[in-house]
């Protein structure tokens, strides 16, 4: 029969220990190491190249957070040469505004929140990517350095529209861009 | 090294038998009552299963749906059904039939309370009734995530509330079971096919606090008009809580088929049981700390956390490298003693052609792609290429749909028949049905990760999707093409299944036992600290309050209860 431990032999308390085979102690070893290297490389990338995720960022009232400024006007705003701001809010189903346009080279802090449900955002070949939830605002900043058009597409499902739930980034060659249009 | 060939005495000699058996026989009772669990759990996973080949045929631009009405009226309504019914029934109730086996078999005892067991199965049934109405009424189609301010019908989450009180019910029952054997053999080491699922049962408890607070104190009285409002960020680290240490629940039974079982099935032992122990008590203290790794985009969550996260996530990745090493080495000593040589040529010399062995073997082999793809998913910001895009889902049907679903699949090849006194009806289509499978996983699987890198996002129609460009659509056809064989691999499984179970003819030596793996090493070497729970349960609560406790001190204390959601039913 199979003695699966149920039966006590005669066991020497010296005899005692993991018994690890010394082929097991190397996996192990190069397990930590590969897992450290990996650490080490996402550490470098997050906290000393600027490859960052979103943090806690402003909290707003989502009853009311589209009545007053600048949530009632959401769209691109123009701080300085090359700097933009964008206000998206994100709703059952649709992304206000639909297209942003902006010079390449720009860098654009994009933040975003919405009214109702859960949405995403995720800006196509882009590092931009975050959760849309109601009562948070999720800010992430990009600088666009191509140029083409760059969907971005809501990505956390929110009823029967969510698929239809989409916009543009479109970033166009240094002074082609509509910068009356922006800075409305 | 010391390899203890025979018992030196033993609980209940006159129990011991000349086959693999551990000498215990189920008593009529105890095999109904798992019967009990696989017929729900088999049903949800035929149901559930059906509801994927109609998402995959969607993507490739069949769209079926409209002509299911009125049974389902929408995609949405589909993929409830299917994250439902397969991530959460099928799995639980498989597991807890499972370890109710594992736990008997391996003790060689009855429950300590099989009363008690009984009435959280009972439960867990009833919780099920009461989740499957509104699904099936598309009042619930909130998917198996269900964020709020998606409003389902109250029934949906006092449904699986129910469901949770009922497993952890069930587990009380195997906790006072082991309690009961040890203090029947005081100084002998339990045995590993028993503790290991007995520690994911106590992972579990731990785990499932989070939807259950988020439960009873938020969604639970929303649904039912008691408070207006909701906190939806809050509400996501509740989930994540639970959501991230539900997926070792799921595997962990799986983990203990490889480590304890599959080793027997091909010849072989347990290489180390003091590793299979550790990996076991590291998942019991790292699965849990780790929700932030789904919450890595998320706002409301400071970069720190998210980062101390991550961590954590990458330790526990570390139990599942020992696994791989000691479920290989397992397999190779059973390849070896039956004629194998060579480096990899061993690997010919497992009995292949058993569909038990073949399904967990080909499980096991998807699985080392899921585990490096959910690497990915844990590495912080590398998770920004790929969070919430089809990538997603690909993942984790290596896991889930794969590792685990195929692992229990090929276990139900042994167990049903053991269970029913029968043998199992013919073993080579269930040997194709494990490699469809396989083989329409991989095409499906590979083709989400593919999409998922493109930028196409996750729960969506995306045969309807505008913003689909045509270099996706080589892609999503290859999704209707998995799909399309993964349906044909269900249907076999059911059809083995069903037919194993309404068979008359029995051939005793046919009849498959519980396959039980002893360990090269006797489990009576293994230091005791790895067959107590009391240092480990403290180093999971202490972990918890550092790695989850501020920021939920955090997120309570300043709770925003201001989301309504949508005065319409967005589904509808």
């Amino acid at each position: 029969m199979t003695d699966i431990g149920t039966a006590t032999p005669d066991v020497d308390e010296s005899q005692l220990s993991m018994g690890i085979d010394p082929y097991e102690r190397g996996w192990m070893i190069l397990s930590i190491a590969l897992l450290v290297g990996f650490l080490a490389t996402v550490t470098i990338a997050g906290f000393f190249m600027g490859f960052q995720v979103n943090g806690a960022d402003a909290e707003v009232d989502p009853r009311t957070v589209l009545d007053s400024e600048p949530w009632s006007n959401p769209g691109l705003r123009k701080i300085s040469d090359g700097k933009y701001e964008a206000w998206v809010v994100a709703q059952t189903w649709a992304f206000v505004p639909r297209e942003l346009e902006v010079p390449v080279g720009s860098e654009v802090t994009i933040n975003v929140t919405s009214p109702d449900l859960q949405h995403g955002l995720k800006i196509t070949d882009t590092n931009v990517n975050v959760m849309v939830v109601p009562g948070q605002v999720s800010t992430i900043t990009y600088t666009f350095d191509e140029v083409g058009e760059f969907p971005y597409i809501c990505h956390e499902y929110c009823g029967t529209g969510h698929v239809a739930m989409w916009g543009v980034v479109n970033v166009v060659p240094a002074g082609q861009a509509d910068d009356e249009e922006a800075g409305q | 090294m010391t390899v203890v060939e025979e018992p030196v005495g033993g609980s209940d000699p006159t129990r011991v038998d000349r086959n693999f058996d551990t000498g215990y026989e189920l008593s009529q009772d105890e095999k109904r009552f798992i019967g009990q669990h696989m017929i729900v759990a088999i049903a949800a996973l035929t149901i559930g299963s059906l509801m994927g080949p109609l998402q995959s045929f969607q993507f490739g631009g069949l769209d079926l749906y409209p002509y299911l009405e009125p049974i389902i009226q929408s995609y949405y309504q589909g993929l409830t059904l299917h994250g439902v019914l397969n991530a959460l029934v099928w799995t639980t109730f498989f597991i807890t039939g499972f370890t109710t086996l594992t736990t008997v078999k391996g003790l060689r005892r009855p429950l300590a309370y099989p009363k008690l067991n009984k009435f959280g199965f009972w439960l867990m049934v009833v919780g099920l009734v009461t989740t499957a109405v509104p699904i099936l009424t598309d009042s619930a189609s909130v998917l198996y995530t269900f964020y709020p301010p998606l409003k389902a019908s109250w029934a949906f989450y006092a449904g699986l509330t129910l469901v949770v009180v009922g497993s952890w019910i069930e587990g009380y029952g195997f906790f006072l079971t082991l309690a009961a054997w040890r203090k029947e053999n005081r100084g002998v080491r339990s045995p590993f096919i028993s503790l290991g699922p007995i520690i994911n049962a106590a992972m579990w408890q731990i785990a499932t606090l989070g939807v259950a607070v988020s439960i009873l104190t938020m969604l639970l009285p929303w649904s039912l008009g008691l408070i207006d409002n909701t906190d939806p960020e809050l509400a996501r680290t509740y989930f994540w809580f639970t959501g991230h240490p539900l997926v070792y629940f799921w595997l962990l039974p799986a983990y203990t088929s490889w480590y304890g079982m599959l080793p027997k099935q091909v010849g072989g032992k347990l290489f180390s049981d003091s590793m299979a122990r550790l990996a076991f008590w590291m998942f019991l203290i790292v699965s849990v700390p780790v929700g932030f790794h789904h919450q890595f985009v998320d706002p409301g969550v400071p970069e720190t956390w998210k980062y101390i996260h991550a961590i954590l996530t990458y330790s526990v990745f570390f139990p599942s490298m020992i696994t791989a090493f000691t479920v290989i080495a397992s397999l190779e000593y059973g390849a070896r003693r039956n004629g194998g040589t060579g480096l990899v040529g061993w690997i010919r010399k497992l009995p292949w052609t058993d569909p038990s062995v073949a399904a967990q073997l080909l499980a096991a082999i998807l699985f080392m792609f899921g585990g490096i793809g959910g690497l990915t998913n844990a590495s912080y910001n590398l998770n920004l290429v790929i969070h919430n895009t089809a990538w997603v889902p690909g993942h984790f049907h290596l896991t889930v749909a794969t590792a685990v679903t195929l692992s229990f699949m090929g276990i139900t090849y042994w167990l049903v028949p053991h269970i029913m006194g029968k043998q199992l009806f013919s073993p080579t289509t269930a040997l194709v049905q494990a490699w469809t499978w396989f083989v329409g996983m991989i095409i499906f699987s590979n083709a989400m990760h593919v999409l998922g890198l493109l930028g196409a996002p996750r729960r969506s129609p995306l045969g309807d999707a505008a913003y689909a460009p045509e270099e996706w659509n080589g892609h999503l056809l290859r999704v209707s093409i998995g799909g399309a064989i993964l349906l044909v691999s269900v249907l076999l499984y059911v059809y083995v299944m069903v037919r194993t179970a309404i068979s008359k003819k029995v051939e005793p030596a046919l009849v498959p036992e519980v396959p039980i793996a002893e360990s090269i090493r006797h489990p009576q070497l293994t230091p005791v600290w790895l067959d107590r729970f009391k240092p480990w349960l403290i180093a999971a609560a202490l972990l918890l309050v550092i790695a989850y406790g501020p920021q939920f001190v955090d997120q309570i204390f300043n709770m925003n209860l201001n989301s309504p959601g949508p005065d319409f039913v967005p589904w509808k």
